[in-house]
């Protein structure tokens, strides 16, 4: 790059020009910002101010651009100088708009925008114009694992959209659980009768499509590399392995049924009179339109009853503790088998709740209407004896114990298990447990390394040092950021769809493979041109790593949430570009800190908490360095400018990518500047997070628990330094939060090292 | 008729000779309408229960059960009902069927005004106020039919103001013109109605 040449800019526009005294603002951008250009313009975002900008690019050699006027998160089209390094000024939303208009004001105001004015002039000077993977290559091919009802989606759905696959099927046959139903739920209006599967018709659509390379009696034995360059080796059952290249995976492994052996007492394995659900489309496909006859004998069936929620939604932590969300449906579905082949047949559902999802009511009235019984009750135990069984059941609405005689079939509705492979953290998760007091999770762990153990199948057979398989979320389903992008997993570029992310019927994941299929395309796009996948769709940079200075100490390989570091023959890591996520968390954890982006920094940050002019201890007027997450807690703080909500004329506020990147050299730095206080907003971690990168909030207040000895040792109160769970909606709260804060700290004596 | 338990035997009965019968298995259980009358914690079984009761095929116990006599008609379920069951009418419907059927519960007030209407009604063939008023008073014996007139004494002397009771009536009082004709209609219509319910 050409030599540096930094230009301020100081917007008058949206009343900063009354508000603030601008020349003042001007006169620091040149003396102590060091810029060698600096402009004020009474409306910047509009043609001829964003024109001037553009001009001093493009006449005057300006590389770096500090602009002085709203959130980076504001008019990112007119200020989109995509050919400079540039930062922001933060004046409107984070100055005028939080302020009170009023004489008593306007000196605290007035040095809140010159340390934002200082801040954003020494941030861009340590930037630089973030370059993309130069190593960046693609191959287009999506590698779709599974051949169910889910796969074939992702496959025929990429292969529209011009895309070639490989499809690898483990059975011997394509079509998973959906070949083996005699129908399935209606997908069309009006809703009301079975329907038939298409799964014949899809197989046939995959095996005639030319772009999709299918594999059957195959597993993927080993997959490397990271998106846009995955090898993937594929196994037959014959023993043949053939290597394919490509750049985005689809797992849709699909569930299998929770095993009804564990229900002896809902009559299981007593008699053939009981069956799973399974079980029943197997007597249906048998019957195929005729009358099912009972299992036990071949006699007529006139009764059945549908046992729902067999062994799920349990609360003794014997069986599944969730709802599967679709054998309600295919209970409906079941029944109609009966009351469509004979309405004199009765057919009997006990539910607890009926589950039906989508256009599902209208399938339950349609039952209801052909004369399937509906009985709110819980199923105590099932006698099976001879070519009968009885229902003993609690009548949840009459409140009565009573039951069902002579059922000639009784099918119990079991759950969907996930196919999820091997539970990466198990180990991890075993010994948080233990260490909070709890040993089963340790115990089963151990027992499962015992020589002669069965040992889960691994299904993707990942080479990353994090492990073979897709990190688990809850009950072994594989992870997905639930709230926000359900298909993103921790693993970039390995996209979960279909049952084998969360239980769902056939619609739900006909819907979450094409999903699923559109976000591997999108992964295979970003790797080509090195951009990152969500959330910083888009971003070019990527840590860049002064290996010189590596200590080996491996934090960086630990704690990146979406394991895109290996370690390299000589133990560094080895970072892998395309599965980065650029959370910086890499850059947080690395206590020699010698991991950077071109954009976002050690530096960067560091370079804004020095540039803050702190005054002394005499001044009465503290100073608090608040961090806060760019996804929620600082569009949080935009959001209450726009409502002008009034916060504390202490703070300075720097976004971060993700707590996860603070880097804890940034708080000693800020104490030992003079800061009073650090403040810290990122999101809720736990299960129930919201952290954009999973992981990353989790790790920043593991790492700031430790902060508390830094302070013992510079003899400072601990609460100098504090962490707060903030969520993009607390608009009201966080303006309070902060008077609170700096309140608490304005108490406290005025920090010793100021004036060092 | 024998009755299984929770088969569809009463259903189907309820489906062939109640009034909107055929509704009940459209009830999803939500409890709306126990929840919506007026009349829930007053009486044996709410809508809901009665339709649940049926489908578990309690026959005995529907039909003796108070509440659909205890219904107001206010229409404050059917209005709420998610599944849009005309639930008054089922009631009613009930209520017809239990009576029938003898299986009405002894003493029900609603069921034994209903009678003395119907009895006064048909007897010349249009309704004697005085008469089903003094016959609702008294319904419960001498001394209390009197404490009964005594605290309606301003509404009746009202109403005779107003010529809306005339005492003359309790003579008898006057009939219409065809009163067989009438009659006739009535056994017809009867018949008609057992014969679509098959209550014959
Ligand atoms: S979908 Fe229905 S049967 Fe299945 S677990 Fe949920 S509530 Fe129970
Ligand atoms: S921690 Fe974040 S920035 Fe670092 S390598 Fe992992 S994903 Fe990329
Ligand atoms: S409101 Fe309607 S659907 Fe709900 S319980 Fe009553 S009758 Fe049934
Ligand atoms: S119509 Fe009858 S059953 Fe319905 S809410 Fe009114 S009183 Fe109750």
């Amino acid at each position: 790059m050409a030599d540096m040449k930094v230009a301020a800019y100081i917007c008058q526009g949206c009343g900063l020009g009354e508000r603030l005294d601008t020349a003042s603002l001007a006169k620091i951008a040149q003396k102590e910002g060091k810029a060698q250009v600096v402009r004020e313009h009474p409306f910047l975002c509009n043609a001829e101010g964003v024109a001037m900008i553009r001009n001093d690019i493009d006449n005057e050699a300006v590389t770096h651009v500090m602009i002085a006027a709203c959130s980076r998160r504001a008019k990112t089209e007119a200020f989109g100088f995509t050919d400079v390094a540039m930062s922001r000024a933060n004046l409107r939303e984070g100055v005028i708009w939080i302020r009170p208009d009023d004489e008593a004001s306007r000196e605290t105001t007035q040095e809140m925008a010159e340390d934002y004015v200082r801040m954003g002039c020494a941030e861009v000077k340590k930037m630089k114009l973030p370059e993309a993977d130069p190593a960046a290559v693609t191959e287009r091919r999506v590698l779709v694992v599974g051949g169910g009802i889910s796969g074939m989606t992702a496959a025929l759905e990429a292969s529209r959209a011009g895309y070639r696959v490989v499809l690898v099927e483990k059975t011997g046959a394509l079509g998973g659980w959906g070949a083996r139903l005699y129908k399935r739920s209606p997908s069309r209006s009006p809703y009301a009768d079975p329907q038939d599967t298409g799964v014949d018709a899809m197989i046939a659509a995959v095996t005639s499509d030319g772009n999709i390379k299918v594999y059957t009696n195959a597993i993927t034995s080993k997959i490397e590399g990271a998106p846009g360059r995955f090898i993937a080796e594929v196994s037959t059952e014959s023993g043949a392995t053939t290597t394919e290249t490509v750049g985005s995976i689809v797992q849709a492994t699909g569930f299998s049924l929770y095993d009804a052996n564990n229900l002896p007492e809902l009559g299981y394995g007593k008699s053939a009179n009981v069956v799973d659900q399974a079980g029943l489309e197997a007597l249906a496909r048998a019957a195929n339109g005729g009358a099912i006859k009972r299992p036990s004998d071949g006699g007529d069936v006139k009764t059945v009853v549908f046992v729902q929620c067999a062994g799920q939604r349990d609360e003794t932590g014997k069986h599944l503790p969730y709802c599967s969300g679709s054998c309600c449906l295919t209970s409906v579905k079941q029944a109609m088998y009966f009351k469509d082949q004979n309405p004199d047949v009765d057919t009997v559902v006990i539910y607890t709740d009926l589950r039906m999802p989508g256009n599902g009511e209208d399938f339950y009235r349609s039952g209801q209407n052909k004369g399937v019984t509906f009985t709110k009750g819980k199923v105590s135990s099932v006698e099976a004896t001879g070519n009968t069984c009885k229902v003993n059941f609690q009548d949840l609405i009459l409140n009565d114990q009573t039951a069902i005689e002579n059922a000639d079939l009784v099918v119990l509705a079991t759950g969907q298990v996930a196919n999820s492979g091997v539970d990466v953290d198990a180990k991890l998760k075993a010994e948080i447990a233990a260490a909070a007091g709890d040993n089963t999770l340790l115990d089963a762990w151990n027992a499962s390394q015992a020589e002669g153990a069965v040992k889960p199948i691994s299904v993707l057979n990942l080479a990353y040092r994090q492990g073979p398989d897709l990190p688990q979320l809850k009950y072994g389903f594989t992870d997905s950021h639930f709230i926000c992008f359900p298909y993103e997993t921790r693993r970039t570029g390995i996209y979960a769809a279909g049952p084998v992310r969360r239980p769902m019927d056939i619609i739900q994941a006909t819907e979450d493979a094409t999903g699923a299929a559109l976000k591997a395309i999108q992964a295979i796009e970003n790797a080509a041109l090195g951009r990152a996948a969500h959330p910083r769709s888009g971003d070019l940079s990527f840590p860049k790593v002064r290996i010189e200075g590596c200590t080996q100490c491996k934090r960086c390989t630990v704690e990146c949430p979406f394991g895109a570091i290996d370690e390299d023959e000589k133990r560094y890591p080895l970072f892998n570009q395309s599965r980065c996520r650029r959370c910086g968390t890499c850059m947080g954890a690395c206590p020699v800190r010698v991991i950077s982006f071109e954009n976002y920094s050690v530096d960067t940050v560091g370079s804004q908490i020095k540039a803050v002019d702190v005054p002394d201890e005499f001044s009465e007027k503290p100073r608090i360095l608040i961090l806060a997450c760019e996804n929620d807690a600082y569009p949080a703080l935009d959001m209450a400018a726009m409502n002008k909500e009034v916060y504390s004329a202490w703070v300075r506020v720097i976004p971060v990518r993700c707590l996860g990147s603070v880097n804890t050299i940034w708080i000693t730095d800020a104490l030992n500047s003079g800061y009073d206080g650090v403040m810290m907003l990122g999101c809720k971690h736990g299960e129930d997070y919201q952290c954009h990168f999973v992981k990353g909030s989790e790790l920043a207040s593991y790492r700031m628990s430790k902060v508390g000895d830094t302070l013992q040792g510079m003899g400072l109160e601990p609460e100098r330094v504090q962490v707060f769970e903030a969520a993009i909606t607390d608009i009201e709260r966080l303006p309070r939060l902060i008077n609170e804060y700096s309140d608490q700290i304005a108490a406290l004596p005025p920090s010793p090292f100021k004036g060092f | 008729m024998s009755i299984e338990k929770y088969r569809k035997n009463f259903l189907k009965e309820v489906e062939e000779r109640v009034e909107e019968g055929q509704w009940v298995k459209m009830c999803m259980q939500c409890g709306v309408c126990a929840g919506s009358c007026p009349f829930g914690p007053h009486w044996e079984h709410t809508p809901q229960k009665i339709f649940m009761m049926i489908r578990a095929g309690k026959r005995e116990e529907v039909l003796t059960s108070d509440s659909m006599w205890m219904c107001t008609s206010c229409y404050n379920c059917v209005v709420r009902c998610p599944r849009k069951l005309p639930i008054t009418h089922i009631m009613h419907g009930l209520a017809y069927l239990s009576k029938r059927e003898g299986l009405m519960p002894k003493n029900q007030p609603t069921a034994q005004f209903g009678q003395l209407f119907w009895d006064n009604l048909t007897k010349n063939g249009r309704v004697n106020e005085l008469k089903l008023s003094l016959g609702m008073y008294f319904k419960d014996g001498f001394s209390q039919g009197i404490k009964n007139a005594m605290a309606m004494q301003s509404v009746g002397m009202g109403m005779m103001k107003a010529k809306r009771l005339n005492p003359m009536e309790i003579l008898g009082g006057h009939g219409i013109k065809d009163k067989s004709g009438f009659s006739a209609m009535l056994k017809k219509a009867k018949e008609l109605e057992d014969a679509r319910r098959k209550l014959a």
